[in-house]
């Protein structure tokens, strides 16, 4: 006999609520750097990768820490309650240990009880993963309201000898709720274009629990520049929209020409002379799969971004893995 | 396309990438130490090759490209 599963009713569409960040309260400058004897100068760094300051958590301020924070502000700015959330998702590769994963610690310390809670690994694609698959949830049945958490300590996997990685990485946590879009309100995240590149899984590797990070730069830099804006275009004409429509990019803050690159692009390809471009790498370095949605909390707290504004994201790295969708800000 | 066709167009993008004027961009030069470009200029540069002479400019091959006639050369040689 052939049975029929009951499905759960499917939703029109999800939209973020809330968005949150937090980073590590100590300040390290490209001076700062220099001063550890690493063959670097402020000059330098600001030329290669446009970073003027990072922040580095110190032992009392772990991943998990710095995810409870930023994820409770999202929910707190999306106007809920813990009991509200049906899901807890982060996109980390920083954890210090396998299990226990982050998102169900995170879970517990935000008051969240039996929710589904996931580790989600695409490095720094990480966040704009998460994104997706909470927004798939919701449209599928399976939640009203997900917390996507991107975090990282990539102080923990940075050898503070080696001048190509320790002048990049650095610490932090975003998060936003993605929650269903209400009766007769437009959906407000498009579908995501997601993909990998595993032929260059080589060139951004941590080899094993003993190594730090090692990254072939100008190979990573290469497909960064040429393979990105492609991918974030495609988000852009599957949401149903053109370049023209787009009012803020939030690319990965891998480094700042790496943004700038995908901004000329996106502009070349019809994006506006007065397309906001995120650059928050400037000043918080490279936090992997936090540098998205601590970029856009950044820039809402600045004014450089409204509610409503619609916002291009697309994540890239390790894997090497993408990801990137349309949506509109909270 | 001659070799002055590709030093010219040559020049073209390493101004556009590195800011360098046209005129400094001769044989003899080294892209690193005379004309100040850092290797993920050189990337930017080798991408930029690729789309306008339509060669393919590996990683490997571009850390052979001392100087600008060295570049001028490969162009040539592989297009």
């Amino acid at each position: 006999m052939t049975v029929r599963l009951r499905q759960l009713p499917p939703a029109a569409g999800a939209r973020i609520r809330g968005l949150g960040s937090t980073q590590p309260t100590r300040v390290v400058t490209n001076d700062d750097i220099a001063a550890t004897g690493v063959q670097t100068t402020d000059s330098w760094i600001r030329e290669r990768v446009g970073i003027v300051a990072r922040r580095f958590a110190g032992p009392d301020e772990s991943l998990v820490d710095m995810a409870v924070d930023a994820g409770s502000k999202a929910v707190a700015d999306a106007g809920l309650s813990p009991a509200d959330l049906d899901a807890v998702l982060v996109a980390t590769c920083t954890m210090p240990s396998p299990i226990p994963n982050a998102a169900a610690q995170v879970a517990h310390r935000i008051g969240v009880t039996a929710a589904p809670a996931f580790d989600l690994n695409a490095a720094c694609a990480g966040f704009c993963y998460g994104l997706g698959s909470a927004a798939d949830m919701i449209r599928a049945g399976s939640a009203r309201h997900v917390l996507v958490i991107g975090a990282e300590k990539l102080t923990d996997w940075v050898d503070p000898t080696d001048r190509s990685t320790y002048i990049i990485f650095a610490d932090g946590a975003g998060a936003a709720v993605v929650g269903v879009a209400a009766e007769g309100e437009e959906a407000g995240v498009g579908p995501v274009v997601a993909g990998s590149a595993g032929d260059l899984v080589d060139t951004l590797v941590i080899a094993d629990r003993e190594s730090f990070i090692v990254q072939e730069g100008q190979a990573v830099f290469r497909w960064a520049t040429t393979k990105i804006a492609p991918i974030a275009l495609r988000a852009v004409e599957l949401a149903g929209l053109t370049p023209g429509d787009i009012d803020v990019l939030v690319p990965h803050q891998a480094n700042l020409r790496i943004v700038e690159a995908i901004a000329k692009r996106i502009r070349a390809a019809g994006g506006r002379p007065d397309l906001v471009v995120a650059d928050d790498i400037v000043r918080s370095g490279n936090t992997s799969s936090a540098s998205i949605p601590l970029a856009l909390d950044h820039m809402r707290a600045e004014g450089r971004v409204r509610s409503g504004d619609v916002a291009l994201l697309v994540g890239f790295g390790a894997g090497l893995s993408y990801a990137g969708q349309v949506v509109v800000l909270p | 396309m001659t070799n002055e066709e590709i030093l010219g167009g040559l020049a073209e993008i390493v101004n556009e990438v590195a800011g360098v004027d046209t005129s400094e961009v001769t044989r003899e030069k080294s892209f690193v130490d005379d004309l100040d470009i850092d290797s993920l200029s050189m990337v930017e540069i080798a991408v930029q090759v690729e789309d306008r002479f339509g060669v393919k400019v590996p990683d490997d091959e571009l850390a052979n490209l001392r100087t600008v006639g060295d570049a001028v050369d490969y162009v040539v040689k592989t297009a």
